[in-house]
This record gives C-alpha cells, sequence and structure tokens, in this order.
C-alpha cells in the first residue's frame, strides 16, 4: 500500500464537475493513497465533506488558500 | 424482521422471558440496532423522471444522476415526452427565453460592467426575430463554458460511464414517431409507466423533471 499522492486540478470547474473528476481519479487508485483535489468553486466544500461522507473516504484535509480550495482525501 | 425476532428471543435464558419488561427493552433496542445496521448497508437510489427537451432543463436531470453516481448510488432516469431529446445520437438542445421570466439576459463577453445588464428584451421581439432562439442558444452556451459548467454531452457520458439506467419512453417514441436508431445505444430499456414506477417505489429520492 503506497501512498503517492495524485492530484486532480479542477480549477474553474464548476458544480459537479469537481466531484466527477475527484471520483474518477479516486476509481484508478489503490486503497490507502491519498488524491490532492484543487478546486475554485466554494460549493465544493461542503460537496466533498459530504462526497466522502457517502462513500467512505477518508477527507484528511480541507483548506482555503485565497480563492483555492484544497482538499486530500485517502482512499477507502 | 418478525422470524429474526423470534429467533432472537427463542436464544434467551429462561429466567429473562419471564420478565416482560426487560425482554421489551432488549427487543427494542436489538431492533433499532438492526435497523441502524440495515440503513447504513443500504445503496441509496434514485429516479428521475426527465420531461423537458430544452438545454437548461437538460442540466438537472444529468447533474442530478451524475452527481448520485459518483457517490456510489444506484440510479435510473426514466426519459418521456420531450425529455426524450436529451437521449439523442446528436444532442441539438435550445434554449428559449420567451415566456420564461426567470431566465437573465446577460452578454458572456465584453468588459464586466457590459456583461452585468441584464437586458429587458419584449416578449414581441423575441417572438418575432428569426434565429432569436439561436442567438439565446448560443450565448447560454458560450455562458456555461465561462463558467466552467461542463456540457450536456459530457455529464451524460459521465452517466453512461458510470452505470446510470437511462429508460426511454417506448410510448413517446410511438407518438413523435421516432425510430430507435435516432437514440443513443447505450439505452438499457424502452419501457412504459409500469415498469418505472416500482423501481420509483424502491427508491429513496424520486424526483420529477
Amino acid at each position: 500500500m503506497s501512498n503517492t499522492l495524485q492530484e486532480v486540478d479542477a480549477r474553474k470547474l464548476s458544480c459537479p464537475l469537481p466531484i466527477l473528476r475527484a471520483k474518477k481519479a479516486l476509481d484508478g487508485m489503490d486503497q490507502g493513497q491519498v488524491l490532492r483535489i484543487l478546486a475554485t468553486d466554494p460549493g465544493s466544500v461542503m460537496d466533498f465533506e459530504s462526497f466522502c461522507k457517502q462513500t467512505g473516504n477518508e477527507l484528511l484535509s480541507s483548506e482555503q488558500n485565497g480563492g483555492e480550495y484544497v482538499f486530500q482525501i485517502r482512499k477507502k | 424482521m418478525s422470524t429474526q425476532a423470534e429467533k432472537s428471543s427463542a436464544s434467551l435464558p429462561g429466567d429473562l422471558l419471564k420478565h416482560g419488561a426487560a425482554l421489551d427493552a432488549w427487543f427494542d433496542q436489538r431492533f433499532a440496532d438492526k435497523l441502524k445496521e440495515i440503513e447504513e448497508n443500504k445503496t441509496p437510489s434514485l429516479s428521475i423522471i426527465s420531461t423537458k427537451g430544452t438545454m437548461d432543463w437538460a442540466y438537472p436531470p444529468f447533474i442530478l444522476a451524475s452527481t448520485a453516481a459518483a457517490l456510489g448510488w444506484e440510479v435510473n432516469v426514466f426519459f418521456t415526452f420531450y425529455g426524450l431529446e436529451l437521449l439523442k445520437k446528436d444532442l441539438h438542445l435550445e434554449v428559449s427565453a420567451l415566456g420564461n421570466p426567470g431566465m437573465p439576459m446577460k452578454m458572456p463577453f465584453g468588459p464586466k460592467w457590459f456583461q452585468g445588464i441584464n437586458w429587458n428584451i419584449p416578449n414581441l421581439v423575441m417572438a418575432g426575430v428569426p434565429g432569436f432562439e439561436k442567438v439565446a442558444t448560443g450565448l447560454m452556451k458560450k455562458t456555461v463554458k465561462n463558467s466552467g459548467v461542463a456540457s450536456i454531452q459530457e455529464l451524460r457520458d459521465v452517466c453512461i460511464e458510470a452505470g446510470v439506467n437511462l429508460l426511454a419512453c417506448q410510448m413517446t417514441v410511438d407518438l413523435f414517431g421516432y425510430t430507435r436508431d435516432d437514440f443513443i445505444p447505450e439505452i438499457k430499456g424502452w419501457v412504459g409507466a409500469a415498469t418505472f414506477l416500482p423501481i420509483a417505489r424502491k427508491s429513496d429520492v424520486s424526483l420529477f423533471i
């Protein structure tokens, strides 16, 4: 089980694309690996929280840097 | 559920069985735990009836269906009447501002102050100027692109890839004289209300759009 960090750049994308792109990336990852997502959609803060709660993936962090949001999700 | 409960109480020691209140409390607790367990292990499901064939109305069903699929839900969408347009091989969806007072009329180009203007265009103009819908559709597509919103085609592809069940209304096909060749091959079934209703009945979320 490696922790290779994968990244999805969902900046400038609107709902539901950040979630859909993240889901697609997670599908191609191994259990325990961490996905980093960059987004600019303010709605994605709540959406990723809900996404992780529903899918069982672990939301490691959710941060805001200026107008950008960074999420880290560990695949279940 | 009752079989399960009987079996559980049968395995209780004899002296506890004599105490009705204790047994009731035990059963209530066990029942609550079991319900919670069932709820947690259940795959949520969504069923949508999609009835509109314009570009603006194409978004809600495809956004909700693709997102639900991403959440791991089981999704069924029943396309009926004008909703069938959304399953055509070639998508030619347009948007009409006429008779739609809720639709802002803004320009997706130019300086910010210009883009902020909500153009108040009289119905008479919208109805009478040839090609008005084509222009409105073009502007809407540009706005969608500028805002990073997915195209309908993209959302539909995600739905197909994620295993959303796309169901087409056979009656509408006959009514409007379509042929099945007009539609994408990924349609899971050509069905009627009698097929869709039992699916909707079992769904946790059921929407008419």
